[in-house]
């Protein structure tokens, strides 16, 4: 992997976030940001509560339509304008996201919350219902390569055993790496996390900034990252956009952040006072 | 003890002041009109009960069981043999009648079968101690049951398919129960179509009957207006349904939970308002009637057809017997139900179907999958309204006539309740609760007003004892492990 220092100049970055601006009648909760994240890449985004992280990401996968501002995705050689597009068109696009609170369909099995990930391609495969309806081979096929892919991100995550099961009875720290597997099985170019370390044991930290490295490292997979685990974020982070007030303050490689004194104002207050 | 008297004074008053009036006076039809009688007995009767009950709960409920199993047990028995030798009319005084405390021979059998149900269970905690958490307890038996019916499905399936099949020709199958087996079947179908929407996709709808009734009309004008035969418009009936599902679907694409249920409510009575009023084509509160019978392959049931048609029972060299036509019809939706019943259970493992389920589980995570809520939805409110429109086209050619009054708030609530008390999703839960609302009522017509009041009853019952219905159980539609077809 690359040093991120070069990385926000790249000329074709993964994603480019240029004035996102999002108002909420008066409230301006993220006021002119820009960033980008290259690809295969970890971006992490950090900031105080409030700071208007996860604005950020309701932008980028339409569950908000920003105020101001552009948001490109490159992928294959096409740009994707985010902003302009509904949600489900943002993850057909290749914006997969995990949420802050777990959103697993928690009454369906473990696999099954795995193959619904993959909704788009197998509804191709299965001609829109008429062909699965008269169970035709190439759904059950697609079908099986779903499975497949599945069972991948089920062994990578640890979770074979438990496939059959509710989502709804895992334990915690499981519920969160299958959510980061269900939104792998949506074979994303962009991979957003929103605090994926919350509520996990050191241990449990400690794997999942394996599965994180591997996913960016084998799967060319650009992740950014919402976290307030700083030993996570200083670990595994390529590059780092803090955030305070909705405003950027600061973006940098992990050092410069470390050292950054506007960043120490953030989030220790300002010496003297 | 002083405060056991208290609460059992209090319960008795709580039942004076709810019930007093409605027991305590009827109006009778006497010659020269109409006159007040007063039921005081009845009145005292159900005092001294609702107080000497609570008053056994209490005791039971602080350990002290024995005196209820005691007088429970020996009230219950003279109940009992009370109940032997009074006539069931009063048409003339018998001092056994007389002796019953309540004048209503049905509410005596009320109150010795939860008589006998306490003083048993009096007995229980005697024997084996206090039973701790009785809901928690009966709630994880039913779902064993649950379970295991799910799991032998395999078995009981094929043996009530069989039963379905063959029940025409068992010696129970007269006029009057083929005529209530025809109706439990049409409510199973509309329960199953119904399902599709709230048990799958999750969309609580109060509007369902709407979908009956464009079905229902749309077979009825297309048979009399232009003399189409019935397997001809029942495709179109179930298009018209469809279509009127994804009109429905589109203005409440972004509702939910209540809000949903209250616009779907809106459009069912919109529905039933627009067949009474619209009078250039629906005929209006007169209702269409002639509607032409199904037909056996072009064979008519009919004692002697017209000129130049063959009639279904000269065809096949037999007498004719009207009932032919009724177990013919009875076939018809038997078909129709177990059609709609494979249609859900292979829907379900496709796409589409998971999609549905995880709409209902969770819409935002499944627009970040990128699943289209509003199609899917669309199509869930479309082919559930198609199941509910081809089961209205067999309704209007069965009755052979239909008005608006047959598509009344009620029946959408008689659906909605069978699909809720079955278990939201499970397909022989439908299949036990439309035996149980439709079957068992029907059957019951003797019993009068008590029928509608033991109805609410059970759902109270069910509410309180299995919040999630009577079979509810969720099988993976896929398994990893184990065989990979996933029962139903």
């Amino acid at each position: 992997m690359t040093v991120a220092a070069g990385i926000v100049e790249s000329a074709h970055p993964l994603l480019d976030v240029e004035h996102l601006t999002m108002r909420f009648g008066g409230l301006v909760a993220i006021d002119d940001v820009s960033f980008a994240a290259a690809p295969s890449d970890i971006t992490a985004i950090i900031g105080p509560n409030g700071a208007g992280k996860t604005t950020v990401f309701n932008c980028l996968t339409g569950f908000y339509r920003p105020t101001v501002g552009r948001l490109t995705l490159r992928r294959n050689g096409q740009e994707h304008l985010l902003e302009r597009m509904e949600g489900h068109h943002i993850a057909q696009a290749g914006v997969a996201r995990t949420f802050q609170n777990i959103r697993l369909f928690s009454q369906m099995s473990v696999l099954e919350n795995l193959i619904v990930a993959q909704h788009n391609k197998l509804m191709g495969a299965s001609g829109f219902t008429v062909l699965g309806l008269i169970g035709m081979r190439s759904y059950s096929d697609a079908e099986a390569e779903a499975v497949e892919l599945a069972k991948y991100w089920l062994e990578k995550t640890e979770l074979v055993e438990r496939a059959d099961d509710d989502a709804g009875n895992l334990a915690y720290g499981q519920q969160r790496r299958l959510e980061i597997a269900r939104a792998m099985c949506t074979e994303p170019a962009l991979l957003c996390l929103d605090e994926p370390a919350a509520g996990l044991n050191p241990r449990e930290s400690a794997e999942l900034e394996d599965l994180l490295l591997f996913i960016r490292d084998t799967h060319d997979v650009g992740i950014l990252l919402i976290e307030h685990d700083m030993s996570v974020v200083m670990e595994i982070s390529d590059h780092i956009v803090v955030l305070d007030y909705g405003q950027k303050i600061a973006d940098g490689t992990p050092e410069e952040i470390r050292k950054d004194p506007a960043v120490i104002r953030a989030y220790l207050g300002e010496e003297g006072k | 003890m002083r405060a056991a008297l208290k609460e059992s004074g209090l319960a008795s008053l709580v039942m004076l002041a709810l019930m007093a009036l409605m027991v305590g006076v009827r109006i009778a039809d006497v010659p020269g009109g109409l006159e007040i009688q007063w039921r005081y007995a009845d009145v005292i009767a159900a005092l001294v009960s609702v107080f000497f009950g609570r008053l056994g709960l209490i005791l039971m409920r602080e350990g002290r069981p024995m005196s209820m199993a005691v007088v429970g047990g020996v009230v219950s028995v003279v109940l009992l043999v009370l109940l032997v030798i009074a006539p069931i009319s009063d048409a003339e005084p018998h001092w056994a009648r007389a002796a019953l405390p309540f004048s209503g021979y049905v509410v005596n059998v009320l109150l010795l079968i939860v008589l006998a149900a306490l003083s048993l269970r009096a007995v229980a905690i005697m024997r084996r101690g206090p039973i701790s958490a009785p809901s928690q307890a009966s709630e994880s038996v039913m779902d064993r049951i649950s379970a295991s019916v799910q799991e032998y499905s395999r078995y009981i399936v094929p043996f009530l398919l069989a039963a379905a099949i063959l029940f025409p020709f068992t010696p129970l199958a007269d006029r009057q129960m083929v005529d209530i087996a025809i109706l439990v079947v049409t409510y199973v179908m509309l329960g199953w179509g119904l399902n599709i929407v709230v048990g799958l996709a999750g969309l609580l709808d109060l509007g369902y009957v709407a979908f009956y009734a464009v079905g229902a009309y749309a077979y009825a004008l297309l048979a009399t207006e232009m003399g189409l035969g019935f397997w001809l418009c029942l495709p179109f009936a179930g298009m018209m349904a469809a279509l009127a599902g994804v009109i429905l679907g589109f203005p409440v694409l972004r509702l939910r939970g209540d809000y949903l249920a209250i616009v779907t409510l809106g459009f069912g009575e919109m529905i039933r308002i627009i067949l009474l009023n619209w009078y250039e084509v629906t005929n209006g509160p007169d209702g269409i009637s002639g509607i032409p019978r199904p037909t056996f392959f072009g064979l008519p049931f009919v004692r002697s057809p017209a000129e130049g048609v063959e009639s279904f029972h000269s065809f096949f060299g037999m007498t004719y017997a009207p009932i032919d036509r009724i177990i013919f019809l009875y076939y018809v939706i038997l078909v129709m139900a177990l059609i709609t019943n494979q249609f859900t259970l292979r829907i379900r493992k496709l796409p589409v179907g998971r999609a549905w389920e995880a709409l209902r589980e969770d819409e935002t995570a499944s627009q970040s999958l990128g699943i289209n809520p509003r199609n899917t939805k669309l199509t869930a409110f479309g082919i559930g309204a198609m199941f509910g429109g081809f089961a209205g086209s067999f309704f209007a050619t069965r009755q052979g006539f239909i008005s608006p009054e047959s598509f009344t708030f009620i029946e959408s609530a008689v659906i909605l309740a069978i699909v809720v008390l079955g278990g939201m999703g499970s397909q022989i839960g439908v299949v036990l609760a439309a035996i149980l609302l439709i079957g068992l009522p029907e059957i019951f017509r003797e019993l009068q007003e008590f029928r509608m009041l033991a109805f609410g009853a059970a759902m109270v019952l069910i509410m309180i004892w299995r919040p999630r219905g009577l079979l509810a159980f969720r099988a993976p539609t896929i398994r990893l492990f184990g065989n990979g077809t996933g029962k139903r």
